[in-house]
């Protein structure tokens, strides 16, 4: 695989870890805010080629583990309502709310279906006017250009039975938050590389300047995580706090313009609440005045939902890097994929879930 | 940018979710959650030695009249369930012979005779049919078996997706053989027969969902031939399996478990064929969790293993055969994998459904 095998190769990876090694003087603790990022760790065991004095924490950067406990209950309310053909992408079925998960749904007859994009719902929408057909649009920046654009493409074809459920969330106040806390560990970042590649990275250099901490955009490849683990260390050793771009081939400064052009238009800026975290001021973004219509939360009555959260579960502390999946007491056991007591453990991308899948007990 | 921060909430959790009082589809993923359905409900009730053991075909002793020790015969049934019911490389009636076949061929046992269960859905084209009961013949006659009874029922429409086939098949077991998932040794060479993920990624391209087409078809096939000849090689292989539904990973979690062993595999040995990794790599899968239909993997010693290896290579079902892995002396370690840095990860039974990643 041209472009990707390049960026797996055995000896570069050496390479850059004996670069590493060379650079090192102290301990340190790096984030990576990027759930894609943390199972590549996971699935290619980096973390056991790094020295000891470097510390990787999981950040929150999967979007099925910071989706809220309240958004899914709207999303197994709506899907249970006859007429509805409720889409989602894959990963989110096996979220569980507060009384079973979208699999629960489809079992007890009702028509759940997963879709890879948005424009499928679309699709179906077409293909089923009688039926109300609901997109559960969640995720970081990367997710949302598409899933804007399923509404515009929907108002173009005036179609009246299809809408979205909204739950997006914004990369920056997340670092913006862990920074701020009082309990924070994290002295430099890895940016996630997909998310800049809609955004750009303008949106960091603040943040690195505030807080002086090195932000190093970087991609998802095993050379180019331990390229980003490189330049952060660099930037630690140094003492230097500069956003760099560890992943030139994908990302530019300013990022995409007309995905960011269609964000801008379909959604509107909105305090959101994280999973685990709580809300965090202007870190969502929810469809704005123009496109209410296609809002499903207004279509759908789905108001007065409660929430009913397990007292187990840390996945709170784990997205927030403030403690390791194996320290939960009820990881492996309690808490299995099968049996997931937190989103953590649901998603491929979550830090419990890699933890979990490739065997990391320390 | 602001000054607002999030008090913090700490410790926060849904509600576990079990799945036991309704079946999710993840109950028919081949993977963990079919393995717990089936010791729960099916193991616990049937209780017998036969079952217990856990093999993809049953291995029992006919009892003879006059006193003497009756032939060995393997027995396995499987019902054949597939969306679309043609794609490319096979269909479901092929599938429905050679997944009865291969599953009785796993215990080392030539396959005598098959039987067929049809369920029709109301609205099914006759010519639909005759086209999977010929595709059963074609693929029933390759694999050398006959078809020596049926039995057919309809549905109601919209009760069955077009039509479900239950094979059931009867094997000899040749004397001196005795292949089961219990027989790992530490030492055994894991070989696989070939590239692992086609029949998988073929069904789902076929299904036209994904919007993009792979040059890719099944690997569906009777490997009944191959076993015979890999027999006469030789006699002493110890575990022989094909990893279906859950793909090797969960196979050779079953093996581990069956022998008490631990398995080392090699991540670069073992084949993959390029459009398969890409297609795995679009959609966020692991080839090693993705079906086969064609493919089977032996545990032997490790004198046996390099002389069987060259041999295979030999026969049209194994030219790609490769040496993937070795069992350990760790039990209850299960399935680890070790990477081309040399680092090692734990490869895991399939959990629930195989559902592609968000981005």
């Amino acid at each position: 695989m041209k472009y990707l095998n390049e960026y797996r190769d055995s000896r570069l990876v050496q390479a850059v870890i004996d670069e590493i090694n060379r650079t090192i003087t102290r301990p340190w603790v790096i984030m990576e805010i990027c759930g894609g990022q943390t199972h590549s760790i996971m699935k290619y065991g980096l973390d056991q080629l790094l020295p000891a004095n470097i510390e990787l924490v999981h950040g929150p950067g999967c979007p099925v583990c910071v989706t809220s406990l309240e958004m899914i209950d709207k999303a197994l309310a709506i899907a249970s309502q006859p007429g509805v053909i409720f889409t989602s992408y894959g990963d989110m079925l096996r979220v569980p709310g507060s009384h079973g998960d979208l699999f629960t749904v489809r079992a007890s007859a009702k028509d759940v279906r997963v879709v890879y994009s948005p424009l499928d719902a679309i699709k179906i929408a077409q293909d089923n006017p009688e039926k109300q057909v609901v997109f559960f649009a969640i995720g970081f920046e990367t997710t949302a250009p598409a899933n804007a654009m399923s509404v515009q493409v929907a108002q173009k074809l005036r179609l009246t039975n299809f809408s979205l459920l909204v739950s997006q969330v914004r990369v920056p106040p997340a670092m913006h938050a862990i920074l701020g806390s009082p309990g924070n560990r994290v002295q430099g970042f890895l940016a996630a590389g997909h998310v800049c590649s809609v955004m750009g990275f303008w949106e960091y250099v603040p943040i690195a300047d505030r807080y002086k901490v090195p932000i190093v955009v970087t991609g998802f490849e095993p050379v180019d995580i331990l390229q980003g683990i490189l330049q952060t260390a660099r930037g630690l050793e140094n003492g230097t706090y500069e956003v760099i771009n560890a992943y030139a081939r994908v990302v530019t400064f300013e990022g995409n313009k007309p995905a960011q052009k269609v964000i801008q238009r379909v959604f509107s800026e909105c305090d959101q609440k994280w999973r685990g975290i709580g809300t965090i001021p202007n870190s969502g973004w929810r469809l704005s005045h123009e496109f209410e219509d296609f809002d499903a939360e207004k279509r759908f009555e789905v108001t007065g939902i409660k929430p009913i959260e397990s007292p187990l579960c840390v996945s709170g502390q784990i997205l927030q890097g403030l403690i390791k999946p194996f320290e939960c007491p009820a990881f492996a056991n309690l808490c299995t994929p099968e049996h997931p007591l937190g989103a953590t453990m649901v998603s491929s991308e979550g830090a419990c879930a890699a933890y979990y899948r490739y065997g990391r007990s320390s | 940018m602001t000054d607002q921060l999030p008090a913090l909430e700490g410790a926060l959790c849904p509600v576990p979710l079990p799945h036991k009082d309704r079946i999710v589809l993840g109950h028919g993923s081949g993977g963990r959650m079919s393995y717990e359905l089936i010791s729960e409900v099916f193991l616990s009730s049937f209780n017998n030695t036969t079952l217990a053991i856990g093999d993809d075909a049953a291995a029992l002793t006919i009892p003879c009249t006059n006193g003497r020790t009756g032939s060995r015969i393997a027995i396995s049934t499987d019902s054949h369930v597939v969306t679309p019911l043609f794609f490319p490389g096979g269909d479901i009636g092929r599938l429905a012979i050679c997944g009865t076949v291969n599953d009785v061929a796993m215990l080392g046992a030539s396959p005598i005779c098959l039987t067929a269960g049809f369920v029709l859905e109301e609205g099914l084209e006759i010519d639909v049919l005759r086209k999977v009961v010929d595709s059963m013949r074609a693929a029933a006659n390759e694999a050398g078996v006959q078809i020596v009874a049926g039995d057919t029922k309809v549905v109601q429409n919209g009760k069955a997706d077009g039509l479900y086939i239950n094979s059931t098949g009867i094997g000899l077991i040749p004397e001196g053989v005795d292949i089961s998932g219990a027989g790992a040794r530490y030492g055994d060479a894991v070989i696989i027969s070939g590239t692992i993920g086609d029949h998988g990624i073929a069904v789902l391209c076929a299904r036209g969902e994904l919007h993009f087409e792979a040059d890719i078809v099944s690997d569906v096939a009777p490997l009944n031939g191959l076993v015979r000849y890999m027999l006469e090689i030789t006699p002493d292989i110890h575990v022989l399996r094909d990893p279906t539904r859950g793909g090797l990973a969960t196979s050779l979690n079953e093996i581990a478990i069956q022998s008490k062993a631990g398995i080392l595999l090699y991540e670069e040995t073992i084949p993959v064929k390029p459009v398969v990794a890409a297609a795995c790599e679009m959609l966020g899968f692991d080839p090693l969790y993705v079906a086969n239909e064609g493919k089977l993997v032996a545990f032997v010693s490790q004198e046996n293993a390099s002389r069987l290896l060259v041999a295979m290579r030999k026969h049209p079902l194994g030219k790609d055969a490769a040496i993937i892995g070795i069992v350990t002396n760790k039990p209850g370690h299960g399935v680890a994998l070790k990477t081309t840095y040399g680092t090692t990860r734990v490869i895991d039974m399939m959990s629930g459904e195989m559902l592609p990643r968000i981005c």
